[in-house]
């Protein structure tokens, strides 16, 4: 039996036992669970903080922080005191109430994605059968707490950073949603936990390696990380939308930025790597914590991984990486996979997993290929006009030729 | 009355209360700010109904496409998108009269309709509503030919929008 659904309806019998209406007692339920899942999270969030510093100070050969505590393990602590007492900043001019919503919408809204992850095959929020569509739902409202940071702090650096960063969002939205796709037509169903359970015999990740892939990318940039962070450009627009905000209204922007990696880290290991799955969980359910927990920290892992060692892209480059390959890749893909599907549907489970892995990989050669032919034929343009101080032939005020070669 | 009754009037009365604050401001931000809250309202009636599926797209589909769309086209006006003007013109009154009136034709007609007393069916428990909506529409004797219209509509609209932002090359 699982302790956290022990103690729940140990605790149900005894508010039952009071003689509280059946009603009172699932919504004390509900807060209770809510109140300890946030709680969870944002102590998680502070952890983050640290794993972050520590691990970013590997890939750039240091330390990181090392002084207070074992490890330096206590530094975000001493840092979130810092948060707390600092001065609360209001810029001249703000538009009030957006600016002081932004941030707590940038970090409820990475709390409300947890609502719908499986902790354990019995621990969830709401196992509601539009689970992977909410998923969508709440990345639109966080990029609305984008905008009205960037806007209501009267800054124009701010706004620059923050319609960068929702141009982002909003076109890396399109290849994620289609990739998020392909786990559904596999599970056949929306609910993650239906989908965490149709893993059975392979995760995801080796029967649909392509659609992870994208999946991936795609969330680096919605979460706004390099090579994608263009929101953040030290010697033009600073640190992007939350350049005006001070104490712990920055700390909100920033726990919910590492929380959202981690919670990218759990969607990722719901949809493509099992989820609770793995040995004994059947016996002993709680270990699905632990499961998930160590998956998500691995993709988590992978994102600090990919954001410390890559450059950061230039946005037309960022653009069209997304809209003329990414998104015809994905598809492609889409179709590949429905049609796969269909064709192994009553297949041996094996065949159809290597059927599935074929078509993947067969789909992803061929993009490759494809790019790479376009690259030589955009490396020759380039090499033919090089020189940089010849004056352009056309009016001066005309705009700048498109790179993207097209 | 039950809780039920009495999130609803509260989640109605936040809906009209953020689409009436969205016509009234003069800043254009904050009117596309409170049309969120209420297309929000709206996707939270769709809960209540037991729509996951409608309320969901409701948010992706409206606040997270059409609303920063919105928000969008306001930033790119010339003006700080402040109306300094008054926000009604002379012809308010008219306005007001065809409003109630077609308010008020609206309430007749909905109430001498026999079925505004009878409550909806409760759902069959057990059948996946997302499925059966995605059957019927890619069904074809139920609304194959709507769903395929609206795609190439789309399509339509998606090339058009193309054509007209795409740099004619100067010949």
């Amino acid at each position: 039996m699982d302790p956290i659904v022990l103690l729940a309806n140990w605790f149900e019998g005894v508010l039952v036992g009071w003689g509280a209406p059946p009603w009172a007692v699932n919504l004390i339920l509900s807060v209770l669970g809510i109140a300890l899942l946030c709680t969870v999270m944002l102590l998680i969030a502070i952890w983050c903080v640290w794993v972050e510093r520590k691990v970013v100070a590997r890939f750039q050969d240091r330390l990181g922080p090392n002084r207070i505590g074992p490890y330096g393990l206590f530094q975000p602590f001493t840092d979130i005191i810092k948060l707390l007492i600092k001065e609360d900043i209001e810029p001249k001019g703000i538009d009030k109430v957006p600016y002081n919503i932004a941030p707590i919408l940038a970090l409820a809204t990475v709390l409300t994605l947890w609502a719908i992850i499986p902790l354990s095959p019995q621990v969830l929020g709401s196992d509601i059968n539009v689970g992977v569509l909410f998923i969508v739902a709440i990345g639109a409202i966080s990029t609305l707490g984008i905008i009205m940071a960037g806007w209501s702090c009267n800054n124009k650096f701010a706004l620059l950073g923050a319609l960068r960063e929702v141009a982002t969002m909003i076109s890396y939205e399109v290849p994620m949603v289609i990739a998020l796709m392909i786990p559904v037509i596999l599970a056949s169903s929306m609910g993650i936990n239906k989908i965490v359970e149709s893993q059975s015999p392979l995760p995801y990740i080796f029967v649909i390696p392509l659609a992870a892939v994208i999946f991936l990318i795609c969330s680096q940039a919605e979460l706004g990380r390099a090579p994608f962070d263009l929101s953040e450009a030290e010697s033009e627009i600073v640190a992007g939308y939350h350049i005006e905000y001070s104490g712990m209204k920055f700390g909100m922007f920033y726990a919910g930025e590492l929380l959202h990696a981690f919670t990218v880290g759990a969607i990722f290991s719901s949809l493509f790597l099992g989820g609770w799955s793995g040995p004994f969980v059947d016996r002993v359910p709680v270990l699905g914590v632990f499961y998930l927990f160590i998956k998500s920290l691995f993709i988590y892992w992978v994102i600090m991984w990919i954001k410390y060692t890559l450059p950061r892209l230039r946005i037309d480059h960022m653009l069209s990486f997304n809209w003329k390959f990414l998104t015809p890749l994905s598809l492609a893909l889409l179709m590949v996979v429905a049609v796969l599907h269909k064709l192994l549907q009553n297949a041996n489970p094996w065949v159809y997993i290597l059927g599935m892995l074929v078509g993947n990989i067969a789909v992803g050669a061929i993009a490759l290929a494809i790019s790479r032919r376009q690259v030589k034929v955009e490396r020759k343009e380039f090499q033919t006009n090089r020189s940089v101080a010849r004056p352009p032939e056309s009016s001066p005020t005309a705009p700048i030729p498109d790179s993207g070669g097209d | 009355m039950t809780a039920l009754q009495v999130i609803f009037i509260l989640v109605a009365a936040a809906t009209l209360g953020a689409a009436l604050m969205t016509v009234i401001v003069g800043n254009m931000i904050h009117a596309a700010l409170w049309l969120i809250v209420s297309l929000f309202g709206i996707a939270v009636v769709y809960v209540l109904l037991n729509a996951g599926f409608l309320a969901v797209a409701q948010v992706v589909i409206y606040i997270g496409a059409i609303a920063i769309l919105v928000i969008f086209a306001i930033m790119l006006t010339r003006s700080v998108a402040v109306d300094q003007g008054t926000q009604i013109n002379s012809n308010w009154g008219w306005g007001a009269v065809l409003a109630l009136a077609l308010f008020g034709a609206l309430v007749w007609v909905l109430s001498s309709w026999p079925g505004i007393n009878t409550g909806a069916q409760a759902l069959p428990v057990g059948q996946d509503t997302v499925l059966q909506l995605g059957e019927a529409l890619l069904a074809p004797n139920q609304y194959l030919l709507v769903f395929e219209v609206a795609s190439v509509l789309l399509l339509a609209a998606l090339i058009g929008s193309i054509m007209i932002a795409r740099v004619r090359k100067e010949s």
